[in-house]
């Protein structure tokens, strides 16, 4: 499928600049040049398509399912589904959270929800699709879903609802006076147009970070010997996974910049599960995020939910190093 | 007869975007209508939206989690 853009790439490098495929500077901007457009591609297409799901599917509706379906058990499998699907905007988090427990849902499934949302998400989706290829996307996706399920379950049996902030549970004892709601009803065709124009803006809106993040991984590619994370990281010390959890935890890097350079990370032998298990704590767990969500849950309750996260994500990598 | 135009958001980019779009149409169009910007995030939670942005025309909601065009604004006002 990317053929054409890999003999645009050669020309453009090899015969356009003159730089030689033999040469460092070639091979790492000839990467460079046929990774940002084969990346470009890949996320307008699945913004493209998650609007499409989205436009369908509003989360109003996914709601209410979570809540009228007797569902045994499998809610948190659901609702972390959903939360995958569903478009991740750090700042619709709250109102996400408190629109999901006003409406009757238990608090651990609402938990599960919030855990998959950002973790995985479409620019994520795109980023390891072209980075990683289809098998590790469907590991990396079908872990995140797992892990909220289980993440979920666990937060719901430790009853935290006293851990939300006042007004939370004053929400939650009086139901508060809300406004009437107008069903959109458009047809597909007014909507293909701002679909589309959302999609293009997602892309233009990583653009940078993709740019950013693909020239430092393509530097990374030419220059840094093979095997070279072997001697530090990919040893399988025990003690690696945590380590690189534990620093992605307060990282807040773009899904977009981060992945091409974990790709180099792994070509040059971190393991695989390793840098899943960094990049989920990257993407998920992050500072901006625990400050917005100070608003509906004490201090306490927000580490908890980061401490049950984490906690999941480190045995995931885990598992994954041992299973890939 | 006034509208009243409120604009649900918490400050994202989305919500900033919106608001200059129903400002621009409001403006153009010398449409009698004033416009709030909701960022309280408890206030927000009285209109039951879970996405921002949010558009709320005479307290109904029209538009949410979305930037709509200006064309679509414009059909809601009128």
């Amino acid at each position: 499928m990317f053929d054409g853009l890999q003999d645009f790439a050669d020309w453009l490098i090899y015969s356009v600049f003159g730089i030689g495929a033999d040469t460092h500077l070639g091979t790492a901007l000839n990467f460079f040049v046929f990774d940002t457009l084969k990346i470009l591609i890949l996320l307008f297409f699945i913004v493209f398509i998650m609007g499409i799901v989205n436009a369908y599917f509003p989360i109003e509706r996914l709601k209410d399912y979570l809540n009228k379906k007797k569902l045994y058990g499998l809610e948190y499998f659901f609702a972390s589904v959903f939360g995958a699907i569903t478009p991740f905007c750090s700042c619709s988090s709250v109102p996400l959270f408190i629109g999901f427990v006003q409406g009757g849902i238990p608090l651990g499934v609402t938990f599960a929800f919030l855990i998959t949302s950002p973790l995985v998400n479409e620019v994520a989706v795109a980023m390891f699709l072209g980075m990683f290829g289809v098998k590790a996307t469907l590991i990396y996706a079908l872990s995140g879903i797992l892990l909220g399920s289980v993440g979920g379950w666990l937060l719901g049996k430790m009853n935290l609802e006293p851990l939300l902030s006042d007004w939370v549970k004053e929400i939650l004892e009086n139901k508060m006076q809300q406004a009437a709601y107008q069903d959109e009803k458009r047809s597909f065709r007014d909507r293909l147009p701002e679909i589309t124009r959302g999609a293009w803006d997602i892309v233009k809106g990583v653009l940078l970070y993709v740019i950013i993040g693909i020239a430092i991984g393509a530097a990374m590619h030419g220059y840094v010997p093979e095997n070279f994370f072997n001697q530090y990281l990919g040893g399988g010390q025990w003690w690696t996974v945590p380590l690189a959890v534990l620093v992605a935890v307060p990282m807040y890097a773009n899904a977009a910049g981060i992945v091409p350079i974990i790709q180099v990370f792994v070509a040059k032998g971190v393991p695989l599960g390793t840098a899943i298990a960094f990049m989920m704590a990257t993407v998920g767990l992050s500072i901006p995020e625990a400050t917005l969500l100070k608003k509906v849950m004490s201090l306490k309750l927000i580490a908890i939910f980061f401490g049950v996260v984490t906690l999941c994500i480190i045995l995931s990598g885990y598992l994954f190093n041992l299973i890939l | 007869m006034s509208k009243t135009i409120k604009i649900l958001g918490t400050g994202c980019p989305k919500c900033q975007s919106l608001t200059g779009v129903v400002k621009d149409v409001v403006s153009e169009n010398n449409i009698d209508a004033t416009i709030e910007k909701v960022e309280d995030i408890m206030e927000i939670m009285r209109y039951n939206v879970m996405t921002t942005p949010a558009l709320v025309i005479d307290d109904v909601i029209t538009i949410k989690g979305r930037v709509p065009s200006k064309e679509e604004v414009l059909a809601l006002l009128n």
